[in-house]
């Protein structure tokens, strides 16, 4: 294994840790009690993928840093995830349009990986697709209700996904670390197109913009939740409670 | 924002294959759908079932608290009804 397959563990470890992060924003805060608890156990799913792709990339990097380290002791720019999952939760039909558009590319991604050759990337995607499947319905199931509900839930879903369309893009960017990305555009729009369309939601004009978070270039968002999120371990460095 | 409330719904769950499903609480959703999802992340987070049946609490019927009287007691003194005269065989367990 190479110092490509680190980054690319560290990608995926860093998209399931911010996005998880996120969502955990939301705890005490969500529109019902029962989507609280919903949208709490789709973030700590994500928390744990975010553990074994992060344990992985320390072991890779065999620099002596664990989970912990990396979650908690990197700069905002050695973050690895892409801008999507950084940006900031908005209102809930912004929050479940985000994670619909993120779930459709976990699940294609993770189908891929789960058949690979390297057996724990292969391990760790095949217990986190099963996972994503979830997320999927029910980020779907939201999106459908969102999109084809009232005037003002449509209204939300679509201004929600005319601000995230463009940041889509950056998953599909092949680089050296993950040569095949542009690959995964066709199935993750198999997943995505029908939805839309059934939910009555128009799929916005392409942009020119790409965002660049998996290359370590972030939004201005990112350092706020890096900034909660290690506070702890910031302030009193290996605290255990 | 929410002036109409979602309606309740009892949740039942199958522990295991085999048992049977149990009443183990209620929830709101807007749909049976939903309400399945939603039980499944509400009471079956520590992988406590198998199987999820969800029933609207409109359309279960209740005995009357109030008819206690005629409609339990009068079973308390009717010990005859258990079998508990029977002499078990040591061989049978779990009785």
């Amino acid at each position: 294994m190479s110092s490509s397959t680190c980054e690319f563990a560290l990608r995926m470890g860093d998209n399931a840790l911010i996005l998880g992060q996120r969502l955990g924003e939301w705890l005490g805060h969500g529109p019902q009690l029962e989507e609280d608890i919903a949208s709490a156990n789709i973030a700590l799913d994500l928390v744990g993928q975010a553990r074994l792709w992060l344990s992985l990339a320390g072991r890779l990097e065999g620099r002596g840093r664990d989970e912990d380290a990396l979650a908690y002791a990197r700069a905002q720019h050695e973050f690895r995830n892409c801008t999507l999952v950084e940006l900031p939760n908005g209102d809930y039909a912004f929050t479940i349009v985000r994670r619909m558009l993120f779930d459709a590319y976990q699940r294609v991604l993770l189908g891929r990986l789960a058949g690979g050759a390297q057996a724990e990337i292969a391990a760790i995607a095949a217990k986190s697709k099963k996972e994503a499947d979830y997320h999927w319905r029910h980020s779907a199931d939201w999106t459908l209700r969102f999109g084809d509900g009232t005037d003002e839930s449509h209204r939300r879903a679509q201004g929600a996904l005319d601000r995230l369309w463009g940041y889509t893009r950056e998953l599909f960017v092949p680089d050296p670390v993950d040569p095949e990305a542009d690959s995964l555009r066709g199935p993750w729009l198999a997943l995505v197109e029908p939805l839309l369309k059934e939910a009555t939601l128009a799929i916005p004009a392409e942009t020119k913009f790409i965002s660049t978070g998996k290359r370590g270039l972030h939004s201005e968002h990112l350092g706020y939740v890096l900034a909660e999120m290690q506070f702890l371990q910031r302030a009193y460095p290996g605290a255990k409670w | 924002m929410s002036e109409k409330e979602w309606p309740l719904w009892e949740v039942f769950i199958r522990s295991k294959q085999g048992l049977d499903h149990k009443h183990c609480g209620s929830l709101h959703a807007p749909d049976a759908k939903m309400a399945i999802q939603m039980a499944r992340d509400v009471y079956t987070r520590r992988n406590e079932g198998v199987s999820i049946w969800v029933v609207p609490s409109a359309a279960i019927a209740a005995s009357d608290p109030d008819d206690h009287e005629s409609f339990v007691e009068p079973m308390a003194a009717k010990i005859y009804r258990h079998p508990t005269f029977y002499q078990l065989p040591d061989e049978l367990e779990h009785m």
